[in-house]
């Protein structure tokens, strides 16, 4: 294998990756930009897609599509829940509570899940078949196709939701400003639980795409809501293609670091790269420092 | 007051009770149950309840009741030495069973020498026994066993440059170090020594890199699903060299994670308990292993694993110590030390003052995978 091949494989493999991370990223923006909450439980979404859908397909024995339907809607109707439940009743929501709170329902959610189905891994069918593409000597398999599709869609609705409706601007408005958005009368409440309903739906989509490539089990959001929470944070926390780059740079480093330094400190060359991004540039990568006006 | 008497009178008919009967013998356990490494420890808790539920349905041993204390250490060194101090302390236990892995059984051991009550680890690290400890003993065997088995598969198939891939726990990591350490003592080449995380979910950058080292075959060192996506892996960079797993993953569930097709010709040491339907007639351990299975199917409903052989192990080196040299501890140690060719789930244990695990290179079988089902390399 020449080297410049090896190097393709590794853009390949980094890319596919970073996709991934980049969809359990943007999840953790879109609640952001909305209510300015860090939400550590979007994981646990990215967990719960996969899960459901198994749950349906094997227990419940659905198709595959209305087991991915059901799916969304049970783990969406969870994120409106938690949002009713841990963070709507707080009196004075500041940033550290708010934090603590997802963090522990994100313990209950996985904790939870581990009583309800177990502690296995467990195998989901690939959407259109294993067999390995061919590009140019490098492979990706077709569910990674799947992924890029459904990112590309997603920044999209995205953009569209945010700028172009109603909703989305009220949504951005509470986020710059809610006291202001709500003297406006726009209903900041409802905008808060629009926006877990969003990002909840949209990490059940990240875990049911991923899923047949990285498998599921009850603690699969560990690790792939931090490398999504990365991802946000190269990204500057934008819902839109920041966080997309983000993901695909931390996805690309990681399979640099792999292949051409040591794969024992993968993880260290990535998070290395995050600490001196936060040092250096707080914002992100991609946005430009904002100041606020006191 | 009056409540003070009442309990006094209950612990003078509890003690009333229990004289007339023989004495019962306390067992302790400690698995981590829940937590990263249940896999082991929800297997091993189960076996022990139903063996002990099992021997004192049939009159107990010599006539004593066995009780059985189960603690949950989570995967915990630290609770698992403060649950190793309170099954000594107030539980008061002969011998204790566990822990489920290598980290806590060396967190514990400086306890049961000192308290001197014999340990079981149910563990595999080679630490445990290797130097020799006088209360200590464990019943899975050592790695480099099941390192030794590939080697010689791949020795006959003249395979002299192998890539290693492990995974970054202290399973892998015992692992790599000691299958380094054999391969180089035998004259085998490693070209290439990668790593992944035990929650990695794409190992397609190593592997790129093993690739191009141009091995003649891959030994993965890990316990699922790391392997299973190596597997996978594997197969989407069309590497086309023989894949060698460890003993880690010898369970249909790899072969389910990793999926049938890409895990086809895969080749594992096993421990005897995955094949034992397709053992020879004459295999000295069938009769064990097949009623191990069937009972452990009819109590739960699943299939028995090979780590609940490690406690099953266990506790009838425990049983046959009782029997043939007395229930205290001392006994019971010396009875432990003294096995000989007793025939368990992991293997036949020949137990000797210089040799605390007992097993020999007979406890695994090299298998392969072919149509989503084990079979043995002849």
């Amino acid at each position: 294998m020449e080297f410049a091949q090896q190097l393709l494989q590794y853009l390949v493999s980094g890319f596919s990756t970073g996709a991934i991370y980049a969809l359990i990223g943007l999840g953790f923006a879109i609640i952001y930009n909305a209510t300015g909450i860090i939400n550590f439980a979007q994981g646990e979404f990215v967990m719960l897609g996969g899960m459901l859908t198994l749950f349906f397909l094997n227990v419940a024995r659905f198709g595959m599509i209305p087991s991915i339907i059901l799916a969304i809607l049970v783990a969406t109707l969870c994120g409106v829940v938690f949002n009713r439940l841990a963070i709507k009743p707080l009196k004075k929501p500041s940033p550290l509570n708010l934090v603590i709170i997802t963090i522990g329902g994100s313990i209950l959610m996985r904790g939870l899940a581990m009583l309800i189905w177990d502690k296995d891994t467990h195998a989901v069918p690939a959407f259109s078949g294993s067999e390995p593409l061919d590009l140019a000597g490098a492979t990706i398999l077709p569910q990674h196709l799947w992924i890029f599709g459904i990112t590309i869609l997603a920044i999209a609705g995205n953009k569209f939701f945010f700028y172009y409706t109603i909703s989305g601007r009220a949504m951005r408005a509470c986020s710059y400003n809610s006291r202001a958005a709500s003297l406006v009368g726009i209903a900041v409440e409802r905008m808060v639980l629009f926006s877990f309903l969003l990002s909840s739906a949209l990490g059940a989509v990240a875990g049911i795409i991923v899923a047949p490539l990285t498998m599921t089990s009850y603690d699969v959001g560990v690790m792939l809501g931090l490398k999504g929470f990365c991802a946000a944070i190269i990204g500057g926390m934008s819902s839109g293609i920041g966080t997309v780059l983000g993901g695909i740079i931390l996805g690309i480093l990681e399979a640099l670091g792999a292949g051409l330094i040591s794969s024992g400190y993968k993880d260290a060359i990535a998070f290395i790269i995050l600490l001196l991004i936060l040092f250096v540039r707080p914002q992100g990568l991609f946005r430009k420092a904002e100041t606020e006006r006191v | 007051m009056v409540k003070k008497l009442v309990s006094a009178m209950f612990i003078v008919i509890l003690t009333a009770t229990a004289a007339l009967a023989a004495p019962s013998i306390r067992i302790g356990a400690l698995f981590a149950v829940t937590g990263p490494a249940s896999f082991l420890g929800e297997p091993e808790r189960k076996t022990l309840e139903m063996l002990v539920k099992d021997i004192n349905s049939k009159g107990g041993i010599k006539g004593s009741i066995v009780e059985l204390v189960v603690y949950d250490t989570q995967g915990d060194a630290t609770k698992a030495v403060q649950l190793a101090n309170k099954l000594i302390k107030n539980d008061k236990v002969v011998a204790i069973i566990g822990p489920s892995t290598t980290g806590e059984t060396m967190a514990v051991i400086p306890i049961a020498e000192k308290e001197q009550i014999p340990l079981i680890s149910c563990a595999a690290g080679i630490k445990i026994t290797d130097p020799v400890k006088k209360w200590v003993f464990k019943t899975p065997a050592n790695d480099h066993v099941a390192a030794d088995k590939i080697l010689i598969h791949a020795a006959k198939m003249k395979q002299k440059n192998l890539a290693l891939i492990t995974v970054s726990d202290s399973f892998g990591a015992s692992g790599r170090e000691q299958f380094k350490a054999l391969a180089a003592k035998k004259g085998f080449k490693i070209v290439a020594d990668e790593v992944y995380g035990p929650k990695d979910t794409d190992m397609t950058a190593q592997l790129t890199k093993i690739k191009a080292a141009k091995p003649d075959a891959i030994v993965c060192w890990g316990t699922n699903p790391g392997p299973a996506l190596v597997t996978r892996n594997v197969k989407q960079l069309a590497i086309n060299v023989p894949l060698y797993q460890s003993h880690g993953v010898a369970s249909k569930k790899y072969i389910e994670l990793a999926g049938a097709d890409n895990a086809e010709g895969v080749m594992l040491p096993a421990g005897k308990l995955t094949v034992f339907d397709k053992l020879p007639a004459k295999d000295p351990q069938l009769k064990v292993l097949k009623a191990y299975d069937q009972a452990y199917r009819q109590e739960y409903n699943v299939e028995a694993s090979t780590f609940g052989g490690y406690a099953y192990d266990g506790f009838q080196l425990i049983v046959n110590a009782v029997k043939t040299s007395g229930a205290t501890p001392e006994a019971i140690r010396n009875g432990i030390e003294k096995a000989k060719k007793m025939v368990g789930v992991s293997g036949v244990f020949n137990m000797s003052p210089a040799d605390h695990n007992g097993l020999d290179l007979s406890a695994f079988e090299m298998v392969k995978v072919s149509r989503g089902d084990w079979v043995l390399i002849k």
